[in-house]
Formats: structure tokens, C-alpha cells, sequence
């Protein structure tokens, strides 16, 4: 984004990156029916996984990214799994995924310990006591290791969606075009 | 829990806070039964996965794998848990 003047940096992490394994956790994941605990690792199983942290349901950014992230059709075009974390309850991910057409699964992870265990937190200011994830992108192969990492270092922030784009064609298989 | 070792987690469906649901959750910690919970919405109208699996949207449901029953209503689940994992061997 160019708006002219600075935005907030945020300190440097030790986030995972290339090559190194995801951290494995369990979190109610919602859809559009139910939610139930579900582990990272077992989304793992014939194809990489999308994980897309964003900021809490309700803020813009969520639309935003998740607009943009159905507009491009990755789900449609990669043999891929996506799911959303962020630090909403499941009510109101179940209102987010109704209302903005959600076509993915979310975690739901009100006390942020995914963002502590990926050292992805974002303190918010002006908002005591509640943090939540960093913008971030994580690809992670079927082997739980981390193929491609996006972590915000500045605030706001959003994805970078040509380079997603070009990872996902790099490492993804394409889905075969439905005749 | 070696008897349960084979077993496919029973599928609880619930609403958070309804204590019919909470009595079918203590049979089953009773019998030390493996379970998996999904939780619905207090919404009738939004329980369409319960009314698929069971014909009807009441919770408490299960979905019993093993013995490959489906049922609704607390009462009728606790005496079939009772009948089926509550006879001692």
C-alpha cells in the first residue's frame, strides 16, 4: 500500500518459514453446519494445506481477504485445502461464513495460542486485553512442512496475492478441468 | 479403555449450554466411550446436518458407527448407551 506515510511496523519474528515444520494444534473448525475439534495435521492428507490467518470476523480486512481469495478461485483451480484461523468464536464464524458466502472451513481460536505457537501475535492497540494473529499465509505440504510463509511486518497489512499465486502454481497440482 | 480401542468415536451432535446434551456427554464419559462432539446452532432452522442424519433437528444426536444406529432424544440415547456398552464383561 501506498498512502503517503508510514503505517505501524511490527518486530521481527521467529515465525516458521520454508522448510521447517508447521506446529500442529487443534481448534474447533467451522462450517457452514457444525464445528468439532479438528487437528492441523489431519487436513494433511492428499493435498498441501492453505492456512490463511486473518484478522477477527467483522474487521474489513476479513472481507477483504477473503473476497479476494475467492475471487481468484484457488480452491477451483489447485488440488489444495484452505482453511481460515482467527480469534472469532464459532457463532461468529458461523454468522461469517452465512453472511460473506465463506466457501472454506474456520478455525476458531478466541485465546490466540496458534498465534503464540506460530509467534505470529499481533497486539492491538487500543483494544486491552485482546490480540490475535498477524496477517499471514502459510502453504504446508502433506508432510507438515511449511512450503511458502507470508507474515505481516507491518500493520495494516494483507497477502500478497500475485506471489501466493505464483507459490500455489509452483507447488500445487492443478485440478484436472471438469468436462 | 483397551475394550474401546477398536471402536469408531461415537458422533455427538449438541448445542453448547442444553443439558440434555449434557447427560448423553456424562453416559458416555460413564462407559469411557470415545466421542467426537459437533456442535450445531441453537437455531432450529440451522441444524440441517441433524435433520439429514436423523430425520429430525433435536439434539442431542448420535451417530453410532459401530452398531450403526442413529438417534435423537436424550432419553432414548442414554438407555441405548445403557444397553449397548453399559453390560460389564
Amino acid at each position: 500500500m501506498d498512502l503517503g506515510f508510514d503505517i505501524v511496523d511490527l518486530p521481527e519474528t521467529d515465525h516458521p518459514t520454508a522448510g521447517e515444520t508447521a506446529p500442529d494444534f487443534t481448534r474447533p473448525l467451522v462450517t457452514d453446519e457444525y464445528w468439532e475439534d479438528v487437528s492441523l495435521s489431519s487436513l494433511l492428507g492428499d493435498e498441501p494445506l492453505l492456512l490463511v490467518c486473518y484478522p477477527m470476523d467483522g474487521a474489513f480486512p476479513a472481507t477483504y481477504i477473503w473476497n479476494e481469495l475467492r475471487e481468484r478461485d484457488f480452491a477451483d483451480t489447485f488440488e489444495l485445502t484452505i482453511a481460515g484461523l482467527s480469534i472469532s468464536t464459532p457463532y461468529e464464524h458461523t454468522t461469517f461464513i452465512e453472511e460473506r458466502g465463506i466457501d472454506v472451513p474456520l478455525f476458531s481460536d478466541p485465546a490466540n495460542g496458534v498465534a503464540e505457537q506460530y509467534d505470529i501475535v499481533n497486539d492491538l492497540d487500543g483494544m486491552t486485553g485482546i490480540a490475535e494473529p498477524r496477517p499471514a499465509v502459510f502453504l504446508i505440504d502433506t508432510d507438515q512442512t511449511v512450503q511458502y510463509a507470508w507474515v505481516a511486518d507491518e500493520w495494516p497489512a494483507f497477502p500478497p496475492y500475485d506471489e501466493l499465486e505464483d507459490t500455489l502454481a509452483t507447488h500445487c497440482d492443478m485440478k484436472p478441468l471438469e468436462s | 479403555m483397551s475394550d474401546t480401542d477398536e471402536m469408531t468415536p461415537i458422533t455427538l451432535y449438541r448445542l453448547q449450554a442444553c443439558p440434555f446434551c449434557e447427560r448423553v456427554v456424562r453416559k458416555l464419559a460413564d462407559y469411557e466411550l470415545e466421542y467426537t462432539s459437533r456442535f450445531v446452532e441453537p437455531m432450529h432452522s440451522d441444524r440441517n446436518i441433524v435433520k439429514r442424519i436423523s430425520g429430525a433437528r433435536t439434539v442431542p444426536a448420535i451417530v453410532d458407527e459401530n452398531t450403526g444406529v442413529t438417534m435423537s432424544e436424550s432419553g432414548n440415547i442414554v438407555e441405548y448407551l445403557d444397553k449397548t456398552y453399559g453390560g460389564a464383561d
